[in-house]
């Protein structure tokens, strides 16, 4: 059974569009992530002000 | 939420930061005045002297050794442990390894610039350590992995910012790439020689999937991560989208690994290979230009700072550099384009836009910004930062006008053909030619050297002074104390 998967994966004419699809779909997943919600918009967009954070902290000290 | 700082500034590893800028600097005048000087040999030969251990083909790995190693390793191994400090708000994990890393990194690249100029190589492009150099990156390269981790895993900060990403898939694509590049059997336990694991195409094949790789991630990706904390700061503005930034990320890791192949088009390469990288090349314009225009977009609203801050002016035109460097890359990978391209000084041309254009500039940006925040002063002078930004920029664009010249004419000469099928020019024509287009290059070369002078100077000038304002404020300090007793 594991051998026979192996095989099938040595074959370029499987692992190929394999490549191909698990790739894609995964990029999608990324955009629909990204892009779907817009309280997780929120929550992404809010990271940007990290470097500014330790600004104020200079500051204080 | 991003969650607020919980460490002081003063408690951040500072000093490795400080080691590793001034020794990029120290490379990078080294290795641009390599450059230079073999520029001068091309135009005018008589410069090889007839000495060996001086001559071009001995000298070009010693030149693309102290930039892209020296020179843009050290910018990365400074402003990554920097910028994981800031961002994590967290000391830089470990005392003794960061040092390591440190002398690990130095001893490579001076040793690699040393052998190459005895004769010592492996003759793969970018890559031409020799074993026992090649061992002694690796172990660096590790301890590097393992300080970055430990950092992230420590930090204060729940988010891991996106110049993070950008640096730990640098270290992690570079281990494999150096590791998988450089497998090879020595001739002897006490001999520099060795043979490559792979031979014929698949070796041509492993060394530029290395050799694109290397740009994809060490010269483009590391230095996103630079772009991304710098430009912000600089800028004071937050960056223009993260989500953009998270995007383009994912893209550009999913793509270059594709597309080193693009570098053997028309040889013994089987063609879907060939066919493959160039679509990838392709479709990596969009990520490419992703991180571009969300560097850019960055300054909307402030677009006045390009007039008043020549430190904004090096960041931006890094990235447009890097925009121009990143449309004419997929062109260059069309096999109709390559065809002309290939073995000509365009490629060298293009090579330069990227290298000096987006990495240097981009690097001495962010270095203005950060050199006087390490030191606690400002820069000594900001018309010094204006002089350099100008010579750099004419430099640069002398420089590559120059190749976009010789190249393009080369490409055509060798492919010209008389009426009865004959061609239509001798190779040494195609090199007469190219005497004016190299004394103009190594023109562009000077000025870009003499711009990294005038940075040094600035930066030598700025440490004495952040010294002298110390010792100011200590003999200040005691007065006080003297005149309270």
């Amino acid at each position: 059974m594991i051998a026979d998967f192996f095989n099938w994966f040595t074959h370029l004419e499987n692992t190929k569009p394999f490549a191909l699809v698990l790739f894609f779909v995964t990029f999608v997943g990324i955009i629909i992530y990204v892009f779907s919600n817009k309280k997780r918009k929120q929550r992404l967009e809010s990271y940007k002000n990290i470097p500014f954070e330790e600004d104020d902290k200079d500051e204080k000290d | 939420m991003a969650a607020t700082s919980q460490v002081s500034p003063q408690s951040y590893n500072y000093d490795i930061v400080k080691k590793f800028t001034i020794m990029s600097l120290v490379w990078g005048v080294l290795g641009m005045f390599t450059g230079l000087y073999i520029a001068l040999e091309l135009a005018w030969p008589i410069f090889n002297f007839n000495t060996p251990e001086i001559t071009f083909g001995r000298l070009r790995p010693v030149h693309t050794t102290l930039v892209i190693f020296g020179f843009g390793g050290s910018a990365l191994f400074a402003t990554s442990y920097y910028i994981v400090q800031r961002t994590c708000q967290v000391r830089l994990w470990g005392e003794l390894m960061p040092i390591y890393t440190f002398w690990g990194w130095q001893i490579a690249v001076g040793s690699a610039a040393i052998s190459y100029m005895l004769g010592y190589t492996q003759a793969r492009e970018y890559a031409e350590m020799v074993w026992p150099i090649d061992i002694l990156i690796a172990v660096t390269w590790v301890a590097y992995l393992v300080i970055y981790v430990q950092t992230l895993r420590r930090r204060s900060q729940p988010h891991i910012y996106v110049a993070n990403w950008f640096f730990i898939a640098f270290i992690l694509a570079t281990a494999i790439l150096h590791i998988v590049n450089n497998m090879a059997m020595p001739v002897g336990l006490f001999s520099l020689s060795s043979y490559s694991l792979q031979a014929g195409v698949q070796d041509a094949m492993t060394q530029w999937w290395y050799g694109h790789n290397a740009v994809g991630f060490f010269l483009t990706a590391a230095f996103l991560g630079m772009m991304y904390y710098f430009v912000p700061k600089q800028a004071g503005r937050p960056v223009y989208s993260y989500r953009l930034s998270i995007i383009h990320f994912w893209a550009l890791i999913f793509l270059y690994m594709w597309v080193g192949a693009h570098h053997l088009h028309w040889t013994a390469l089987p063609d879907w290979t060939s066919t493959l990288a160039a679509t990838f090349s392709i479709l990596l314009l969009l990520p490419s230009w992703g991180g571009m225009i969300n560097g850019i977009m960055t300054l909307s609203g402030a677009w006045d700072k390009l007039r008043s801050d020549p430190i904004v002016r090096f960041l931006i035109v890094a990235l447009a550099f890097y925009g121009m460097a990143t449309f004419e890359g997929p062109l260059m990978s069309l096999k109709s384009v390559n065809a002309l391209s290939h073995y000509t000084d365009w490629t060298i041309g293009h090579v330069h836009s990227g290298a000096l254009g987006w990495v240097a500039m981009i690097t001495f940006g962010s270095f203005y910004h950060l050199i006087p925040r390490l030191w606690d002063t400002t820069m000594y002078s900001t018309r010094l930062i204006n002089v350099h930004f100008y010579l750099a920029v004419v430099g640069i664009i002398l420089y590559i006008s120059a190749l976009w010249v010789a190249g393009i004419g080369q490409g055509l000469m060798w492919r010209a053909f008389d009426e009865y099928g004959n061609l239509a020019y001798t190779f040494i024509e195609s090199v007469e030619r190219l005497h004016l287009p190299y004394i103009m290059r190594a023109l562009g070369g000077l000025l870009f050297v003499l711009g990294i002078f005038v940075m040094v100077y600035n930066v030598y000038m700025t440490v004495r002074k952040s010294k002298n304002e110390k010792a100011e404020f200590e003999a200040k300090i005691a007065d006080k104390m003297v005149t309270a007793q």
